[in-house]
């Protein structure tokens, strides 16, 4: 398994001002497996995946992304592992002054490998991609005319585009309604199971995490608190564990 | 990074600001030669500063050439030198009216937008979502705005100079006899090139810092909607001031070279 290791965040640390959000973090993703992360609002769970991704620098620490030392690499490799790990954002984060069909196309027509590729070929990435999230109707539609559950399934097909290895999910049900909530937890499996990504997934919804998880952390003030798979961690005997499952 | 105190004018802000868009000129000079140019967006945003600003422009223009010759034709008719108002008109029009008026109109209309626009961007994380996908988001957002602004402000003063001037045929017209051919052979007859060419190069740069500051002010705003009006009247505020600030140093320059 340790093989298959495509994130190992070690000892991160981030504050702001005085705050301190993530507090000396390990984690480890492994290909084709989907992890959870599991904290109340707040706890600092978006600060991991922007660090990540280096959008956000931490103050101490270590993150190896396929290998990759992101912290300390220069621009054009990190966008290579950019290229390799799609962001869903919490409201899809979709150009609102494109249609869907342009905001497909964006990354891919800035991508090495799928400029190349003619119209006809690249609409029907697009049209795949579209397809498998569901929203093939919507794709001359501006994101004004989407609904919430619609953006975050077009912000999905976007981060395919580029042929992830990893999907970071960005509290994927937050602010949606159940049947919505359960569509795209459906989804998340879906994505996994036909595009072959390994998923880290950050949420507070348990429902979320019961459903998608392979693996499950629960952080609290920047720290990881308990690790193990659902149905391990339910029955864990701790009161700061418990009280995410009441 | 993030504008630490985007409504407040103090000494502080004031510092950071100017090292920030000092920063910000010379990451636009990098990436301008560096990066692939974004065409078809260059293209789009000189649409949306220049020709969706023409009309806005037009009329102002037109008003503009039209009060001036009302409000000094009879000035000029007291001391008898009424043959020289086409020509005064003219080159007040061109060299310090047009730019400096037409800019403060660009940098209310095009540079609020461009703060506005980046700001809300960035708070619903439309910037953060490019540069996860590899984009550059600097490149397509910032260099082809300030591109933009930078080439379409002195295409449109040139437009506005030319419909003040009808504006004030039109404004002479209704209170003399003066034919076209005459009225713009008086307008001509003290026009040289000292006089076009510096108007000409302060435009310019009026184009560059609207654009530039209000890039800065919309990629660097506060959170939070609050943080999109901010921006945006951060943009037209600061990017007035230094209109005037060019202006000042334009005229000094002007003064030594000529």
């Amino acid at each position: 398994m340790e093989n298959n290791r495509i994130l190992d965040v070690h000892n991160l640390h981030k504050s702001f001002g005085e705050k301190k959000v993530i507090d000396g973090l390990d984690l480890a993703l492994y290909s084709g497996e989907n992890l959870v992360i599991l904290g109340k609002s707040g706890t600092g769970k978006s600060v991991i995946m922007k660090c990540i991704v280096r959008l956000l620098k931490p103050d101490a620490g270590s993150i190896n992304v396929f290998g990759t030392d992101v912290l300390n690499c220069g621009e054009k490799e990190l966008n290579e592992v950019r290229t390799r790990i799609g962001y869903l954002f919490q409201e899809g984060a979709l150009y609102d002054s494109m249609t869907i069909r342009e905001n497909l196309e964006f990354p891919a027509k800035r991508d090495k490998k799928l400029r190349k590729l003619a119209d006809k070929e690249l609409n029907e990435i697009i049209e795949k991609n579209l397809e498998s999230v569901g929203l093939i109707d919507a794709i001359d539609k501006l994101p004004s005319e989407l609904s919430g559950g619609m953006k975050k399934r077009a912000g999905l097909a976007r981060s395919l585009m580029l042929s992830p290895d990893m999907i970071i999910y960005d509290e994927p049900t937050t602010g949606l309604d159940p049947y919505t909530s359960d569509a795209i937890n459906d989804l998340i499996l879906r994505i996994r199971e036909s595009y072959n990504t390994a998923s880290l997934i950050i949420t507070h919804d348990i429902k979320c995490a019961k459903r998608t998880s392979d693996r499950m952390v629960i952080l609290s003030d920047g720290k990881i608190i308990a690790e193990g798979k659902f149905d391990e961690l339910k029955t864990d005997p701790s009161e700061q564990v418990r009280l995410f499952f009441v | 990074m993030e504008r630490k105190s985007p409504n407040k004018l103090n000494f502080e802000q004031l510092l950071m600001d100017i090292a920030g868009i000092t920063t910000f000129l010379f990451r636009y000079i990098g990436s301008l030669f560096r990066n692939r140019f974004e065409g078809r967006e260059f293209i789009n945003q000189c649409y949306r500063t220049g020709y969706q600003s023409l009309l806005l422009v037009g009329i102002t223009a037109i008003i503009l050439g039209l009060v001036l010759t009302i409000q000094i034709r009879p000035i000029l008719a007291d001391l008898g030198a009424e043959a020289w108002l086409p020509n005064m008109v003219f080159i007040s029009v061109l060299t310090e009216m047009g730019p400096v008026i037409f800019a403060l109109l660009f940098a209310g209309k095009v540079g609020s937008g461009i703060g506005a626009e980046l700001s809300s961007m960035r708070v619903t994380e439309q910037i953060d979502a490019m540069e996860v996908s590899a984009t550059n988001p600097f490149n397509y957002l910032v260099v082809t705005r300030v591109s933009a602004t930078t080439i379409m402000l002195p295409l449109l003063v040139f437009f506005g100079d030319l419909l003040a001037f009808f504006g004030s045929f039109i404004g002479l017209k209704a209170y003399s006899d003066i034919s076209f051919k005459l009225f713009y052979s008086r307008a001509f007859s003290e026009v040289y090139f000292r006089d076009i060419f510096p108007a000409t190069i302060k435009t310019i740069f009026f184009g560059f810092f609207i654009g530039l500051i209000a890039s800065y002010m919309g990629y660097y705003s506060g959170k939070g909607t609050s943080g999109v009006g901010k921006a945006a009247n951060a943009a037209v505020v600061a990017s007035s001031l230094v209109i005037f600030l060019i202006d000042l140093i334009a005229v000094q320059l002007t003064d030594i070279l000529t």
